[in-house]
Order: structure tokens, then sequence, then C-alpha cells
């Protein structure tokens, strides 16, 4: 097809729940793209020669490959081209910002919407997992060396097929009951369907990958343990699990959530099917979540399915430096979530039963940019305002959780209790023991900790090679 | 794993239960807990442990009926296997020779103070016991903390046994009479009685730990369901405790807190009876 041909076709729309009729379940919000849709979109791809989109993607997938193979019509091709660099593509396809990274930088970007890059990778995966089509690849013969992975979310999940592959024995031991990490118990069903992530989990276990669930690494085996028990490596992908509150007065108040108890509670016990399952949440009719990020986005329109009449985001920048991925803030705004920009509660305020009531809120400008490059917001004196609530979600992120590193001697982390770890391979000051994910960097995204599994495993690769 | 290899019942809505969990019990100190689910529906239980064995690998717990989980629990089978016990979790009990200790259990809270007497008395320590409950047919662990301790005093609300009265009462007395100088107090039951117990250490200014039992999700730090506030400061009882200094717990909080999901409580508490009499009419007929 010529150039301009291509140029005239718009990005393709993918059908998508009605607001009205999506704020009423817990269900997949788009239905996906149709093949046709699919294949038309792929057209709009300009195949340049210098893929610029291949370095705005954190796991360097060939995407105008992938692209061509789909607008070819081979999209089980699309689907191993994507799995060359990333093992969860249905999953990345769904949660990444691309608007962040691969489409932002897309050459039609300059002049027209973007290639839907996200929702083609989203729907090559998809249409391979449905069509039954995912292929077992032949494993390499065993190498003898045995890799304990703590932590089953993104970058555990993708380290663990990477080295499998490779012929090594593998065992992901996991805290919680389920396998996933976040994909499981913090990204809710509407956005990431759980029976994607177990088809993901499904497929290593084919590879051979050993999972062991309700396996508390830092309190029944230490990393010291695992050695002894015969492990040559070890990675610890444990995620940014603590959540931070703002330690304002009344924080403790019933009613009042850390955003990982909340999405917890519906997404990973499933307490939006209450009493149908067993535990419980306060599901509140003004509720107020703090935060830009995904994960309020998240909260909010959790709340407005659990029932809410008002679901309000507050954040204290401005919607610009929102840090959630623009699908997200769309979705929100079209289900009626309401926006207060530039204000941060100051206190919270509840009754005799230990429930919150109302908090006092603070309008802030913005002023000038802090070390992160976004403007600092300043508060505006004699702005205070009260605000009736029942439920509030703080959703202002997280620090790193103490398990693992308080009970590693030798395991070298930083002043905000992250662990150290060479951004190109993983390693840390310990011997044989590699970090990557949320646990390194701080809370960031799906894809980055995938990314970083895929690094550690090249090196983990190359030790035990060498061991 | 996870196999139920006694479930009794003890008292009134108490019962002992014993389950396999060889890897637990190699690591698990006093003081700590594990997480139980019953099957895919049910949510996350945290127990106390009552004792352990690591030569049989056997856990045991004992647990009050204080809820539809816990109620479904003493519904269970020997033999059965519940779907995850995950542990141990939470920093051991702080032990050490401290000379002559005080461990107070009251009702449901006798269970792993008996741990906790056995640790302290391991490593050296006298230990002077204090166990109550509301009334004698509810009272839990009387022979066995008889033998674990130099000492055993016991009470009751309605008198039935031992003092009528408190376990406050009882240990007003016992620091009253100034028989010897007390270095450590373990005090474990229900939140009101451990705010009585800090109210008669606190003024003689005797080292007092306690043992929260907020409402947890994960008990792993992920949540901060289980947030108390302790000396001003917001804690995870499940990563920071459950032991606390009792002096300086905001007991009135996490009596509040801990009354979170009443309402949803009483209303799975009410349907899991009407399955459970739908299914013995059904037995019936």
């Amino acid at each position: 097809m010529e150039m301009k041909e291509r140029l005239k076709i718009p990005r393709q729309k993918m059908p998508e729940q009605t607001p009205q009729d999506r704020v009423k379940n817990f269900k997949e919000v788009p239905f996906g793209l149709t093949p046709e849709l699919a294949q038309k979109e792929a057209l709009r791809c300009l195949q340049c020669k210098k893929a610029v989109c291949v370095d705005g993607c954190p796991v360097e997938i060939n995407i105008p490959e992938f692209i061509r193979l789909i607008a070819e019509g081979d999209f089980g091709a699309a689907a191993r081209e994507l799995k060359k660099n990333n093992s969860l593509p249905a999953i990345c396809g769904r949660v990444c910002p691309q608007e962040d990274q691969c489409e932002k930088v897309c050459t039609l970007a300059k002049k027209f919407d973007p290639v839907a890059i996200g929702n083609l990778e989203r729907f090559a995966a998809d249409w391979e997992r449905e069509q039954g089509k995912v292929e077992i690849p032949e494993g390499a013969p065993p190498t003898g060396k045995k890799v304990a992975i703590v932590g089953s979310g993104p970058a555990g999940l993708t380290l663990a097929g990477d080295l499998i592959k490779l012929g090594h024995q593998v065992t992901i031991f996991e805290a919680l009951h389920k396998t996933g990490g976040v994909l499981v118990y913090g990204i809710p069903e509407f956005r990431l369907p759980k029976t994607i992530v177990q088809s993901e989990v499904d497929y290593l276990e084919k590879l051979g990958v050993e999972i062991k669930t309700s396996f508390v690494i830092g309190m029944l085996w230490s990393i010291d343990e695992l050695f002894k028990e015969g492990y040559h490596a070890v990675f610890i992908g444990t995620g940014a699990g603590l959540p931070n509150f703002m330690r304002i007065p009344g924080e403790n108040l019933n009613g009042i959530y850390s955003a990982n108890e909340y999405l917890t509670r519906s997404n990973l016990m499933k307490a939006y099917d209450f009493p149908n399952y067993d535990t419980p949440i306060h599901s509140g009719k003004n509720v107020v979540v703090l935060g830009g990020g995904n994960t309020a986005m998240d909260s909010v329109r959790t709340a407005l399915r659990l029932g809410a009449d008002n679901a309000y985001i507050m954040y204290r920048r401005s919607r610009k430096e929102m840090p959630a991925r623009l699908d997200e803030i769309h979705h929100a705004e079209q289900e009626g979530v309401q926006f207060h920009f530039l204000t941060t509660p100051i206190k919270y305020n509840g009754d005799n039963n230990g429930w919150v009531t109302s908090m006092e809120c603070l309008k802030m400008e913005l002023g000038e940019p802090d070390a992160s490059g976004r403007r600092r917001p300043v508060p505006i004196e004699g702005s205070n305002f009260v605000m009736e609530v029942d439920t509030v979600v703080v959703a202002i992120g997280n620090s790193s959780n103490p398990l693992v590193p308080q009970t590693t001697p030798g395991l070298e982390v930083n002043k905000w209790g992250n662990i150290i770890a060479d951004p190109e391979t993983g390693r840390t000051s310990r011997e044989g023991v590699w970090a990557g994910g949320d646990i390194v960097t701080g809370g960031a995204t799906v894809i980055l900790a995938a990314g970083a599994g895929k690094k550690a495993a090249k090196d983990i690769h190359r030790y035990l090679q060498n061991l | 794993m996870n196999e139920i290899l006694e479930l009794t019942r003890l008292a009134p809505e108490i019962n002992l239960l014993k389950l396999k969990v060889p890897l637990i019990t190699k690591k698990a100190k006093a003081g700590q807990f594990v997480v139980l689910r019953i099957n895919e529906e049910g949510e996350r239980i945290p127990m106390s442990i009552t004792d352990l064995d690591p030569e049989t690998g056997v856990l045991t717990i004992i647990f009050q009926e204080v809820g539809k989980s816990t109620a479904h629990l003493a519904t269970l089978k020997r033999g059965d296997r519940l779907a995850d016990v995950v542990g141990p979790l939470g920093v051991p009990t702080h032990i050490e020779k401290f000379g002559t200790c005080v461990c107070v259990g009251g009702g449901i809270g006798i269970a792993p103070i008996h741990f906790v007497t056995k640790a302290l008395k391991q490593a050296g320590n006298k230990v002077i016991s204090i166990i109550g409950a509301r009334s004698k047919n509810l009272l839990i662990l009387e022979e066995e903390m008889k033998n674990l301790s130099d000492e055993l005093m016991i009470s009751t609300d309605d008198g039935s046994y031992g003092h009528k009265g408190f376990v406050t009462d009882l240990l007003t007395q016992l620091l009253s009479s100034q028989k010897e100088e007390v270095k450590f107090i373990m005090a474990i039951g229900p939140v009101i009685m451990m705010k009585a117990v800090c109210g008669v250490t606190g003024p003689r200014g005797i080292n007092t730990v306690v043992s929260l039992n907020p409402v947890m999700v994960d008990g792993t730090g992920m949540c901060g369901a289980c947030r108390v506030t302790v000396g001003g400061k917001t804690k995870f009882a499940c990563v920071d405790g459950p032991d606390f200094d009792g002096l300086q717990v905001d007991f009135d909080e996490l009596i509040k807190r801990q009354a979170m999901y009443q309402k949803q409580e009483k209303l799975a508490m009410q349907r899991f009876e009407k399955m459970c009499g739908a299914q013995t009419e059904g037995g019936v007929s």
C-alpha cells in the first residue's frame, strides 16, 4: 500500500463496554480489536527504516516487524515475534504506558495519531491464546543448575520463562496464595482479566517452572537457606510491598485504606463478590482516592463498581503531572470520576465509633520544579475547606517491604530500603543474588519490572555457565 | 501439607486444631502467627500459635468461633486440608532471662500466652501466670499452664472458679504484695483486658508487652490493614509486631478498628447459619 493511502487510515478504535454498562460490572472494559480492525491498524505503520519506537520500548520489541506480520494476517508469527523480547505481551499490551514509550516517539505521532502499538500487541497475544496456539518450545538440555525466584510478579515471571528455556531448574516462591504478584492483587479484573495472568502462569508451569505459593522468603526460609537448599542463584523480585501513608491526623480512622489493601480485598480476595467470598470491603458512598497514578485510577474505578455515589480523585498537582496512563484517566472520566486537582488533605475527622466522616483539605499551586522535574505543589494559605467522605483510599505509592533485606546479611539497600542492584545486570552486593522490579526501583511499571527480569536472566545464565 | 490432624472442642465455641505443617514448625517461635485460608472463597485468617513440635511437624492452634470463617473452620474434620497455611509471620516475642516474669492470659489469649510462657521458662525465668475467663467452662489450658508456670493464679468473671473478678485484680494483688521484683509482664487477651493490665503496670513502670490482633489481610506488610498507633506512631502489627510495648499502645483506636467489619461479619454469619441449618434439615428428610 502506498504511503499516502496508509496515512489516510485513521487510528482504529478498540470496541469497549459503554461507561454506563461497565460501572456496574468488573468485566474488562475493552473488547479488543477484531482481526479486521487489527489489520487495518497495522497498515498504518510506516515501517520506518530507523524504528524509533523500538528505542522507546523498555524491552526493545521489534515493533515494525510484529506489526508487519499482523498486517499480513500472520497473527501467530506476530505473537512469536513479540515473545522474543517480551514474555508477557497480553499483559503489557494492556498495562504498559505506551503513550510515554513506543507510541510517544512513533513517527506518525508528529502529524497524526500514533500507531496503536499497545492495542496491536494485545491483539496478537490474545489471538494466539484464544486459538490455543501457544507453542511449548522444546527446552534446552538440563544444566543441573537451580534458580530460586522470590516473588511471582512481572519481574519473576519473565525471569522464570527465560531461565527455564535455557535448561535451568526454576522455583518461584510467592508469599500470597496466588501467583502473579501485582498482576493479581493490584490490577483490577476490568483492566487485566485474571484468566490472562493465569494462562501466563500455566504456560510457565508447562515449561517446568515450579511454583510454591504461601511461602514467605524472609520468614519461612532466608536467602541463605535457599543456597543451603541447593539453589545456585537467587533473584529477588518482591515488589514495592509496604504502602505509604501521609502521616496526617486521623489517618487510622475506619474507612481509610491503603490502595494496596483496597485493591487486594477487591481483586485478590474478591470482596466485590461478598458474601459469596468471605472477605468484606467497605463500599462507601463518598469515596476519595488520593494520588494520580494508575493505582489511584484502579482504586477510584473500583469504588464506582462497588457502588459509590461520588468517587473522587484528589491529586496535589495538576492534570498534566498525573502519572497514570491516558487510557485510565479517560476511562475514569467517562465513568463519572470527579477530579480535585491541586488539592491535598491535611486532617481527617471521625465520629464516635472511629469512622471517618470528613476531611480537611488545602488548595495548592504549582511552584518551582522539584527533583523529579515536575513543578512542586505549594499550599495556598487560608484555602482550607472540608469535604464529607466515608471512604478514603491512599494511593501515594509504596516503600520497600523489609522482610527480605532484614534477613539477608550483606544485601545492600539504599536509604529508602530499596535493594541496590546494577541496572544492567540486576546484580546485588551479595554473590549469587540478583534483584529487579519495584524492590529496586521503587513503584514503577510492569514493563520495567519485566525488563529487569529479562536483563537479570541473561546475567544469571552467564553466571551459572561459569559455576 | 496443611492437613488437619485433630480438631476438637475444648469449651463452648473454643476449638483445638492440630495441623501438619513441617516447614513452619521448624521455624516458628513464640509470639508469631500463621495465616490460614479454608478454601477458594475463604478469607485470610490470622491465628496465634499455641504450641508446636518441630520433630513431628505438628502445629497447635486454639481458636474461638467469632464469625463465619472460624465457625466454618470448626466444622472441618480430621483429614481435611486447608487451602493455605502461611507462616511463620510477625516478629517473635523477645525472650531473655529477665528474672521473675508474669504472664497474663485472658480468654482465648491463654492459647498464645501458653507458648510465651514455655519460651520464658526455657530461658530460665521464674514465671507466675495469671489466667482468666468469663466462666469456668470457658477456661482453657489450666493443666498445661499449671505445669509450665512456677505459680498459677486463676480468675473468672462470674466467680464460678478461682478468684471472682478479673485477671487485673490478681495482678494488682501480686504487684502490691511486693513479694519479689517483677521484671517483665506479657499480657495477651481481649484488648480491653490488655488495656487494663497496662493500667496496672504503667504507673509501676514495669516492662509490659502485649500481643495485638487487629484486622489483617496479607500478614506480610503489604496492605496496612493492621495499622496500630504505638507511641504516637503508626505501626503495622504484622511486620512490626504483633508484640508491642503495651504502655505505648493506643488501645481505644484498636478497639474501634477491630469493629470495622461488624456489619458484614454479622451478615456473613447469618448466611452461614442459614446454610448449615438447610443442610441439617436436608439430612433429616
